[in-house]
């Protein structure tokens, strides 16, 4: 108790007050730091904080637009969109991917080629993006998913439209088909039309029109809660709809067309000769677009593209071969034109021409020989001598240019991706490609269609279009709009009407006439067909390649050829058939024609 | 001592103020403040809760809970308090050890003993039992401290500190070993001292990091040196607590309109994370007025500790108010991204645990011990 009394007790509490002094200094200058940071969060980098949480909390959710329909010159839907649905995850959902994918194999059964393509689609894809597993699932499928929805976070059941092509293999080279955007395109593609799950033209029709088929993406605001899931839609702009696109394409010719062509690999380009209008584009075989269009796996797309018959291999646009004896007709009139030949003057064919000075003899088809042949039954009887001589007297050069006016070696400018252009030779292309002098002997050879000659269906039945029009070139197209576009050669205006006339006259007669190689198919019409037969040796190949006996065989067929235009009073169809290996013209090439023209001509009478 | 019980004049029970304060023992202003804070805890808490009111209710009831036990040690003189704090702490290192040995494990950490009624934390009681212990045993001699002195009451600090921290439960450890301290440091230690301690903390500051902490700790550490090291994993937190923050500009998004909030992008948004929401909502304005009334209640516990008639009230009370300003500061800093990622709750705002019955109780300590001033002179 003495103790206490001793204390000097205003000294202690000095002691406490000023520490509590000092302590209250220290909390004032934290409490200053809070407020300070605080501000400098909400007020130097509030616009940074604003927009990370806007960020944050809306995602941008693109809506795909409807891919504009294709139709037929009837209407007939060639192209459509078809509810289905397809099977998504979203990466960052799934709690393990390894057993989702296992859960799912047990439910649905998924082959290596959908897994494979999930797992490439993943790598390029934000974990919040969703990414397609199938794109068409079954009803039980759905049902089953349905179902077990709880099990399965991260994924979703969603309607879609999957293109669908209620044709199916009918004009498929000429429609073409849609597959997933892959990533070259994606990168090159607008980003207003596309999005990584995107769809896009690959071919034909469809990926020509790509831009006005498409449409443009439209936009979803959602907003999201930190575990991603949707909230509410905060704003929605619609996408814009791809357009609608009538081709002049009748798909009832079109599918005549390729049942006429049977079993044989080939082609066929008919068109409407007055506006350059494609009423058939036919390539055998073909495939089925429905299959590719529904995200057909990996392994089936290889076996497609290493078929060897290619059937992807579009043969109207994309197809070489030597246009053969269909060029005569061509030369006749450019040597009546150039008043090298009288159209009356006969010239005696014995089977065989040489040139002076040259060993090497050359053989008419026929090997006895035509006998007398003027124009009109060099044309009719395909003699292969009128035209040797017609050459040589031409020369290369004269030739060349000649044919040129024709459209030879020259793009028709179709409305079709891949269109490859044929070769016309002369001396500067032969220099050029295969760094040689032109040889006499090789003019010759272009005087019937083979040597360096090379055309495409396409480009035939569009040449032979321009005899229907007596000089007057065409684009051929397939967009309906599309009849104004010009031709991309110049028209042949010099030629006197009446060359015209025997020109025509003489491709009739290789149908109606008695000495016609095509008169077989004349029979029985009440309209005139003005045609020729052309076959084309089969060249190019290589003394290296195997292959048994009856391959052999069968590959060393002769390309039939046939082009022709009807009727000879008011052509309405222009056509070019070609089958490979086919054998003649005359007997394979010419009444898969006939069938087509006469189903054409029936219809539209 | 002569406690002047009998001797209280006219005079003296006129200046010991109004009708609560004399018959509940209640210190008015303090009562005010608290009571405002804790209002605007339960309307933030309802939005941080995502508008339910059933969190929120029981919220209330353990607001209830430390309101009764607030005014119950309101009515205990601090002179019949002052003989309590050995015992209060002595059975409070017997029941950290039995933690050690019968706790109930949540979230990876030993904290709880499960009573049968309900889970009760040791460290909760050491809040208040360590700074008493302290200021008890100070106050036996002559302040300011003298260096023996300050090894026992380091002594006493060190050792529920460590087994608090060893549970693992670092930010109570912090706060109690704060509490202690501040008691030390209002007693009148030594400056040399406290720069020596300083230089022994940051000496020591590798070897806990090697010895001292687990991983998860380190972990903190290192996300809160850079965030974006981790933005999906340990950093979340923090960058979606600032983006909070930040969004909310010097208005707020308006109260039930945070979307950081509201969409669950704040985690423990409700406990450790809750002033995130508060600045989300309510904006930088919102936070000068939460940050001013935590401030004039520390203000006023001073005062409180400035007007006590002796030492044992004088550390205690100042001591109280250290740790209530502990509490705050290290839960707005690390939130605003200005401390480490420690677990301790915003005072009387944040929901849930023992600690805002722990915290009322503390208060009313402070409110005895101002409310029985003068009828304790010496």
């Amino acid at each position: 108790m003495s103790l206490e009394l001793l204390r000097d007790r205003t000294s202690e509490r000095r002691v406490v007050r000023g520490r509590l002094g000092v302590a209250a200094l220290i909390m004032l200058l934290l409490f200053t730091a809070i407020v300070a940071r605080v501000g400098y969060l909400q007020v130097a980098q509030y616009d940074y904080f604003a927009s990370r949480s806007h960020d944050n909390r809306v995602r941008l959710a693109p809506i795909d637009p409807t891919r504009g329909l294709i139709r037929d010159r009837a209407g007939r839907i060639l192209a459509e969109n078809r509810p289905a649905f397809s099977l998504t995850i979203i990466p960052e959902q799934a709690p393990d991917m390894a057993v989702l994918l296992d859960e799912l194999d047990r439910l649905i059964d998924l082959t290596d080629g959908e897994r494979d393509a999930f797992m490439k689609a993943r790598q390029r894809a934000r974990s919040f993006q969703e990414i397609p597993l199938r794109l068409q699932l079954s009803e039980e499928a759905v049902a089953e998913l349905t179902v077990n929805r709880h099990r399965f976070r991260g994924v979703e059941v969603k309607p879609h439209l999957v293109r669908h092509y209620p044709y199916g293999k009918t004009g498929a080279h000429a429609i073409g088909y849609v597959g997933r955007i892959n990533q070259d395109e994606l990168r090159r593609g607008d980003r207003r039309r596309y999005r990584s799950s995107s769809f896009t033209g690959k071919s034909g029709v469809e990926a020509f029109y790509e831009e006005r088929l498409q449409g443009l993406l439209g936009v979803e605001r959602i907003e999201t809660n930190a575990l991603g899931r949707p909230l509410s839609v905060l704003d929605r702009e619609p996408p814009t709809p791809g357009e609608d696109l009538q081709l002049t394409l009748d798909i009832e010719l079109q599918r005549i067309a390729e049942a006429a062509l049977g079993d044989y690999r080939g082609a066929i380009v008919a068109l409407d000769p007055r506006t350059g209008g494609i009423l058939a584009l036919a390539s055998q075989p073909g495939f089925d677009p429905n299959a590719l269009a529904s995200g057909l796996d990996r392994e089936a797309f290889r076996a497609l593209s290493n078929d060897a018959t290619q059937p992807l291999f579009n043969r109207a646009i994309r197809g070489r071969y030597p246009p053969g004896s269909i060029v005569k007709p061509f030369l006749a009139l450019a040597g009546a034109a150039d008043g090298l030949i009288d159209p009356d003057e006969t010239i005696f064919c014995n089977g065989r021409f040489n040139l002076p000075n040259v060993s090497r003899t050359w053989r008419d088809w026929k090997p006895e020989g035509h006998g007398h042949v003027d124009f009109i039954q060099s044309v009719a009887q395909s003699c292969d001598i009128y035209y040797y001589e017609l050459a040589h007297e031409f020369g290369i050069d004269r030739l060349h240019e000649w044919m040129t006016r024709f459209g030879y070696g020259s793009d028709t400018g179709v409305d079709l991706p891949g269109e490859r252009t044929g070769i016309m030779p002369s001396r500067e292309w032969k220099r050029q490609n295969l760094g040689e002098p032109w040889y006499t002997g090789e003019t010759i050879n272009t005087g019937i269609g083979q040597g360096f000659t090379l055309a495409t269906p396409i480009q035939l039945a569009t040449s032979t279009a321009m005899i229907a029009n007596r000089g007057q070139p065409v684009r051929p197209h397939l967009l309906a709009t599309a009849d104004a576009a010009p031709a991309t050669i110049e028209p042949l205006d010099t030629i006197e009407n009446a060359l015209w006339d025997i020109t025509v006259e003489s491709m009739v007669e290789v149908v109606h006439g008695p000495r016609g190689t095509a008169r077989a198919i004349g029979e029985g019409l009440d309209y005139r067909i003005a045609g020729k037969t052309g076959t084309a040796q089969v060249i190019g190949i290589g003394q290296d390649e195997e292959y048994d006996e009856d391959e052999l065989d069968q590959r060393f067929h002769d390309h039939a050829l046939f082009a022709a235009f009807a009727p000879v009073a008011s052509p309405r169809i222009a056509l070019a058939v070609l089958v490979e290996n086919g054998g003649s013209g005359s007997t394979t090439a010419a009444p898969i024609a006939r069938e087509v023209i006469q189903a054409w001509l029936s219809t539209t009478r | 001592m002569n406690w002047a019980r009998d001797g209280v004049n006219e005079a003296a029970r006129r200046a010991s103020g109004s009708l609560l304060q004399r018959v509940l023992r209640v210190d008015a202003p303090l009562f005010g403040l608290l009571a405002l804070l804790a209002g605007i805890g339960v309307i933030v808490l309802y939005s941080a809760f995502g508008n339910r009111i059933d969190p929120v209710q029981s919220h209330l009831l353990r607001l209830t809970a430390g309101l009764v036990l607030m005014l119950g040690l309101a009515q205990v003189p601090p002179w019949r308090l002052a003989p309590l704090a050995p015992w209060a702490y002595a059975g409070g290192l017997v029941l950290l050890a039995a933690v050690f040995i019968a706790g109930e494990s949540g979230g990876g950490a030993r904290r709880w003993l499960d009573l049968g009624v309900f889970g009760f934390q040791p460290s909760e009681l050491m809040k208040l039992a360590l700074p008493m212990m302290v200021a008890w045993m100070l106050s036996r001699a002559p302040l300011p401290i003298t260096f023996g002195r300050a090894i026992v009451a380091l002594s006493l600090i060190a050792a529920p500190a460590a087994m608090i921290g060893l549970q693992p439960d670092l930010g109570t450890a912090l706060l109690v070993a704060a509490a202690g301290l501040g008691v030390v440091f209002l007693a009148g230690i030594g400056w040399r001292i406290i720069l020596a301690l300083g230089a022994v903390v940051a000496a020591a500051t590798p070897l806990l990091w090697v010895f001292g902490m687990q991983d998860y700790q380190r972990q903190r550490v290192l996300t809160f040196l850079d965030p974006e090291r981790d933005p999906l994993g340990a950093g979340y937190n923090i960058i979606q607590a600032q983006i909070a923050i930040g969004s909310g500009g010097i208005f707020g998004k308006g109260w039930l309109n945070g979307t950081q909030a509201h969409l669950e992008f704040i985690p423990e948004r409700h406990t450790d994370f809750v002033f995130a929401v508060l600045a989300e909502e309510f904006g930088l304005l919102g936070v000068i007025a939460v940050v001013t009334l935590y401030a004039a209640i520390i203000a006023r516990a001073l005062w409180i500790a400035r007007e006590a008639q002796d030492n044992f009230s004088r550390l205690l009370a100042g001591g109280l108010a250290l740790t209530f300003f502990v509490y705050t500061f290290v839960n707005m800093g690390m939130v605003a991204g200005l401390l480490p990622v420690v677990g301790l709750p915003l005072p009387l705002i944040s929901y849930g645990g023992s600690s805002i019955v722990t915290l009322l109780a503390g208060f009313g300590i402070l409110m005895s011990i101002h409310s029985h001033r003068r009828m304790w002179s010496a």
